[in-house]
């Protein structure tokens, strides 16, 4: 809410300057978000009337002007449009200095002397933009200093609320404030009620007290609204943000600003009937003041006649019923709804009005006579008129209860975590307006009733209280204490790997790690995820931001994209986080958020160097940095590479890795045709795979060393090229038994001397005995059964 | 004798002229086997020593084993002589230019919102603090109603939330995580002390400069007997003071509101200070004592228990302490901008 100082210091006066001001209710909870001068700073500017205006005999667009300051008359050039004679005009005299150190002097413009300037609001730090002079009232006495008249020497204070302090979106609410932060009174201005001049009443019926407790009215006939509301009400209008429109709105709107009760006038003519507050029925349509049409939804509190929805409560009234220009008499209503009838329906109608934004965080539910008093005798002084009676419709069953909170000193200690004096918790409350009664008191203990004030909706519970306590006391003058726990130690699983020791893995590997947003393009998705339906957000920021990614691919291979158009040749990237799937499960759809870990590389193999050729990656450097990974569980021998598929990868270069019996992800080369899609060079080595998979590992068990020697033999064995080397590895180990310490693969061979269709695999199998010696013949023995199993599985011969 | 003498000193002579003039090791050594060898012109005087007297034969053998051992220490001199110019030879040969690149990888980064969530979480747990994770797509239970903030709640449109359908969002906080570990807790019949953080991402309909519509956040949450706001204090404050390194950084607390915590409080740092030498106060923190039906609705006895929760955006934390100044830069993932946080 934006306010200006000097309205709230009419209400309540102190002694300190707006820094001192501020910067207590900013600690007090009312965070002030800026303050700004309400005009620039400037001297010498007057009040000058323009009582000649002539044409300029050599410009078109400049006029000679004789301005009056009363006690003289000067000859100024001025170029706004608006110049004529009679009107009123801020007048900055020979020695004036506008805002921006802009010293006024004697001039001479296309050869006519000019005693000084006439000035727009924009040239006196009022404005961003005017597109003329201002224009001063009739009745402005000329010759008094501008700043005076205006009363600029104020200050705007924007003070960001949170939602429960609803009861500050006022004048009269701030100083409340201002005055239990400071120990000051706040002095009111006295409103009397206004007596009725005539007998005229407009019938209402509440139909829904429920969202409307209390519903006061008031008709004032003969009101003259070409009137205009007095400087002083539309400067403070303004210097809250609020345009002025006509005097009856400006009235409204400004007991709206100063007591915190919004209102409305109604063009008492357009009425039909009686006015009927009630529920609109379910595909109503009501033109509203903007002149947007709206179809109601039944949840929706109106304000109707015996014809049609007239206003949505609380929130905006409606286009016809309104005060125009052309209204005579008019029908003031100053209703209590219900915070929660009025919460959010603004924002489902796409709406928010002050009016809406004071209501659902609640206004004062004892402020609506007050009010229409108020306003009466502004509307009575400004426009005339003759006021009829005030008419209320209330229920009191539903209106709000006073609240009555119990308050224990020792809760105060506990959770505070200091003591304060049980008269000191008195006296700080009460400034608040809060009532204690104390109930008992023992051992210096204290047990009060609080009644909490009419305008308090938030405070609701002895927590409450203690927050009140807390803020007036002043957070920063509380104390602190080092919180002391058990010196227990906690359960720490020695097999898990940390995500962490995974991030050091691949980064010493030369990767990066990206951190690309959850949701895509729902293209992007189905060039990655064809199968698969995305969970959609229903309201996305952007298209291309619309369904949760169901793989962490895309984002790594856009991000690459990214980078590769940037002058990069080399990329590594990874990256962790969940995935979003939707599922079949046994009782509907299953949605699992399953975390990954995703990886990507392209370009050389090494960064480019002094030595040797850059040679480019390919899938085993990938392969390679994984298998590093995995080994961080213990655990790296459980994960085994087989061919696989998937729809973002080449299908002869694409592995599902398996872990106990599971896929658990893919690797493979970026599928070429995707590639081209997505205009990207086709060595693109990507990996997918459960974080939870890789992170779950053993604790190593010591096993014996043997003292005895190895025996290394090796095989050459022709195979079909489709045979896969690991296949062959494990047989080899399941053949071999316990006394083969590894085996592993050290060259693979295709081309002449081999039959085609074929290839060779060199393998070196490492035997060892835990307690002996092996012999040569056992070692053959051994060898043997391995090819024979190996002929039988794989139709392997050994190469001749 | 005078001509063994002379013959000696004469092969003594050349022996050495010779060693002084040999080059290689090899040279070395034919000069050993030429003078002191089986053969050898010295070893063969040796052999002569049959023709001459008994009594000239000690003498004349003590002058030629002299002389042998003169000419030895001349060869094992040179070939120590030899072995260090081979030596330095070779290491002269074999330097190298240690200016050029090391081989391998250049190493990676971990991305600075991760590095930022590990510091923070790790204070934390130096302190006996627990990491708890949860699902990002949220019901609307656990991400507003547990929390306090019912459907009607004004608060709810500060969030601006994502929504899959009415009931299904994008939690818009990592407070449901606290929520979660609460319910956990009281199905397993634990009971506090809970002393967790929940870093992570989350989620706000919201993108300009300076929103992200996604962005992380660390909340951390500690429930026990007697946990008072003085608590809370003491220990943001420190955690402040550590992960910006300055023991002397000025925090205050000011009352702002949570519909989950109460009191509640938002935490302003000092940053930099003013022309007229006062304090710039930025904020950074959110925080407060968790709301009794918070508990109620996890099934904790706010009687029994009391405790505070707080929340940080780790984005801003990772901005104020690398000096970033673009929140973008963060999901472009731009190489060069990552290559900066070694």
């Amino acid at each position: 809410m934006k306010f200006s100082e000097k309205w709230l210091r009419q209400w309540v006066n102190i002694e300190v300057d707006t820094q001192a001001l501020v910067d207590k209710i900013t600690m007090a909870g009312l965070e002030v978000d800026e303050v700004e001068a309400v005009a620039g700073e400037f001297t010498g500017v007057v009040i000058g009337e323009i009582v000649a205006c002539e044409q300029h005999p050599d410009a078109d667009k400049l006029r000679v002007t004789q301005v009056s300051t009363g006690s003289e008359s000067c000859q100024v050039v001025c170029g706004a449009p608006n110049a004529r004679v009679g009107i009123k005009v801020p007048f900055a005299t020979v020695g004036a200095v506008l805002p921006g150190n802009f010293k006024i002097k004697k001039a001479k413009l296309r050869g006519v002397e000019s005693f000084g300037m006439l000035c727009a609001e924009e040239e006196l730090g009022m404005a961003e933009s005017s597109d003329g002079l201002m224009e001063l009232p009739a009745d402005a006495p000329v010759g008094q200093n501008i700043r005076e008249y205006l009363s600029l020497d104020d200050k705007i204070i924007d003070v960001d609320l949170t939602p429960n302090r609803g009861d500050c979106l006022s004048i009269a609410g701030l100083a409340r404030e201002v005055s239990a932060n400071f120990l000051a009174d706040v002095t009111e201005e006295q409103i009397a009620e206004v007596a009725p001049a005539i007998d005229d009443t407009f019938p209402v019926h509440i139909d829904a007290p429920q969202g409307c407790p209390r519903y006061v009215g008031r008709v004032i006939r003969n009101v003259d609204v070409a009137r205009s509301a007095p400087l002083w009400l539309t400067e403070h209008l303004r210097r809250s943000g609020v345009r002025s429109i006509d005097p009856v709105v400006d009235v409204t709107n400004y007991v709206m600003l100063e007591l915190g009760q919004p209102m409305h006038g109604f063009d008492l003519d357009t009425l039909s009937g009686s006015i009927h507050v009630r529920m609109a029925e379910s595909g109503e349509k009501l033109t509203l003041l903007d002149g947007q049409e709206v179809t109601l939804n039944d949840n929706t509190l109106v304000i109707a006649d015996e014809q049609k929805a007239l206003a949505i409560a609380g929130v905006m009234g409606g286009e016809g019923s309104g005060v125009s220009d052309q209204t005579r008499h008019i029908f003031l209503e100053s209703a209590f709804f219900d915070p929660i009838t009025i919460a959010g329906k603004a924002r489902s109608y796409g709406l928010h009005t002050d009016s809406s934004h004071r209501f659902e965080r609640g206004v004062d539910f004892q402020l609506q006579n007050k009010a229409v008093e108020r306003a009466t005798a502004l509307i009575v002084e400004i426009c005339g008129g003759e006021p009829g009676p005030v008419t209320e419709v209330a229920s009191e069953a539903h209106l709000p209860a006073l609240r009555e909170v119990t308050l224990r000193s020792e809760k105060v200690t506990s959770l505070l975590g200091m003591a304060i004096e049980n008269r000191h918790i008195e006296a700080l409350l009460s400034r608040l307006g809060l009532g204690l009664t104390l109930v008992e008191e023992t051992d210096g203990q204290a047990c009060w009733t609080v009644s909490v004030p009419s305008w308090r909706f938030d405070i609701a519970i002895e927590e409450d209280l203690v927050e009140e306590l807390g803020r007036i006391y002043g957070y920063n003058n509380l104390p602190e204490s080092t919180p002391t726990a058990l010196l227990k130690m906690k359960q720490v699983d020695e097999s898990r790997v940390q995500e962490s020791d995974i991030r050091r893995v691949l980064t010493a590997r030369g990767y990066q790690e990206a951190v690309c947003f959850s949701f895509i393009a729902p293209e992007l998705h189905r060039l990655f995820d064809p199968q698969r339906e995305p969970v959609a957000l229903s309201n996305p920021i952007a298209s291309d931001l619309s369904v949760m990614r169901t793989t962490l691919l895309p984002g790594l291979v856009k991000t690459a994209g990214y980078n590769l158009n940037r002058q990069q040749s080399r990329v590594r990237l990874f990256e962790t986080g969940l995935t979003f799937i939707r599922e079949k499960g046994k009782d509907g759809d299953e949605l699992k958020q399953e975390p990954m870990l995703a990886a990507l590389m392209t370009g050389s193999r090494h960064p480019e160097s002094w030595q040797g050729k850059a040679e480019a990656v390919d899938f085993f450097d990938l392969k390679g940095d994984f298998e590093a990974v995995f080994a961080l569980g213990q655990a790296g021998n459980e994960f085994v590479f087989r061919k696989g598929e998937h729809a973002a990868m080449h299908p002869g270069q694409c592995a599902e890795i398996v872990r106990d019996g599971k896929v658990i992800g893919h690797m493979g080369a970026l599928h070429p045709s995707l590639a081209k899609t997505m205009d990207m060079p086709a060595a693109i080595y990507l990996v997918e795979l459960s974080l939870k998979a890789v992170t779950e590992g053993k604790v190593t068990r010591f096993a014996a060393l043997s003292k005895y020697p190895e025996v290394r033999r090796d095989l050459a064995l022709v195979v079909n090229a489709a045979t896969a080397a690991g296949d062959i590895e494990r047989v080899i180990a399941s053949a071999a038994g316990e006394l083969l310490r590894r085996v592993n693969t050290f060259d693979v061979y295709a081309g002449q001397g081999i039959e085609a269709g074929c290839k060779s695999l060199a393998m070196g199998l490492t035997l060892q005995h835990p307690s002996r010696t092996l012999k040569d013949d056992e070692v053959n023995e051994l060898v043997d059964r391995v090819v024979a199993r190996l002929k039988q599985d794989f139709d392997a011969s050994l190469r001749q | 004798m005078e001509n063994l003498d002379n013959t000696l000193d004469t092969l003594v002579a050349s022996a050495l002229s010779a060693v002084a003039a040999v080059a290689d090791a090899s040279g070395l050594d034919e000069i050993r086997v030429q003078f002191l060898g089986k053969k050898g012109e010295l070893t063969s005087l040796l052999k002569a020593l049959g023709q001459l007297s008994p009594e000239e034969r000690p003498k004349a053998g003590g002058l030629i084993n002299k002389g042998k051992q003169q000419v030895q220490d001349a060869i094992n001199q040179k070939k120590v002589l030899l072995d260090q110019q081979a030596l330095d030879t070779r290491l002269a040969s074999e330097a190298i230019d240690v200016s050029l690149a090391g081989r391998g990888q250049v190493p990676g980064t971990v991305h600075p919102i991760t590095r930022t969530m590990e510091r923070i979480t790790d204070y934390f747990g130096r302190i006996g603090f627990t990491v708890e994770q949860g699902p990002e797509i949220e019901d609307d239970y656990h991400n507003f109603e547990a929390l306090n903030i019912p459907g009607h709640h004004p608060a709810r449109a500060m969030h601006d939330t994502f929504y899959f359908d009415d009931t299904t969002v994008l939690r818009t906080h990592t407070s449901p995580v606290q929520v979660r570990t609460m319910e956990r807790f009281v199905k397993n019949n634990d009971n506090p002390p809970i002393a967790i953080v929940c870093p992570g991402k989350v989620y706000r309909c919201d993108s300009d400069q300076t929103h992200s519509p996604m962005f992380h956040q660390v909340e951390g949450l500690y429930v026990a007997e007697k946990v008072s706001f003085a608590d809370l204090k003491s220990v943001l404050i420190d955690f402040l003071r550590v992960f910006f390194e300055r023991d002397d950084l000025q925090v205050r607390f000011r009352p702002s509101y949570f519909p989950f915590t109460e009191p509640s409080a938002e935490v302003d740092i000092e940053w930099g200070r003013n022309d007229d030498g006062s304090i710039k106060w930025l904020e950074v923190l959110g925080c407060g004592m968790v709301h009794p039906d918070v508990f109620r609705y996890s099934g904790i006895d706010p009687e029994k228990y009391t405790g505070f929760a707080f929340g940080m955006g780790v984005e801003r934390f990772a901005m104020l302490r690398y000096g970033v100044n673009d929140l973008r830069q963060f999901f472009e993932n731009d190489l060069r901008f990552l290559d900066q946080f070694r």
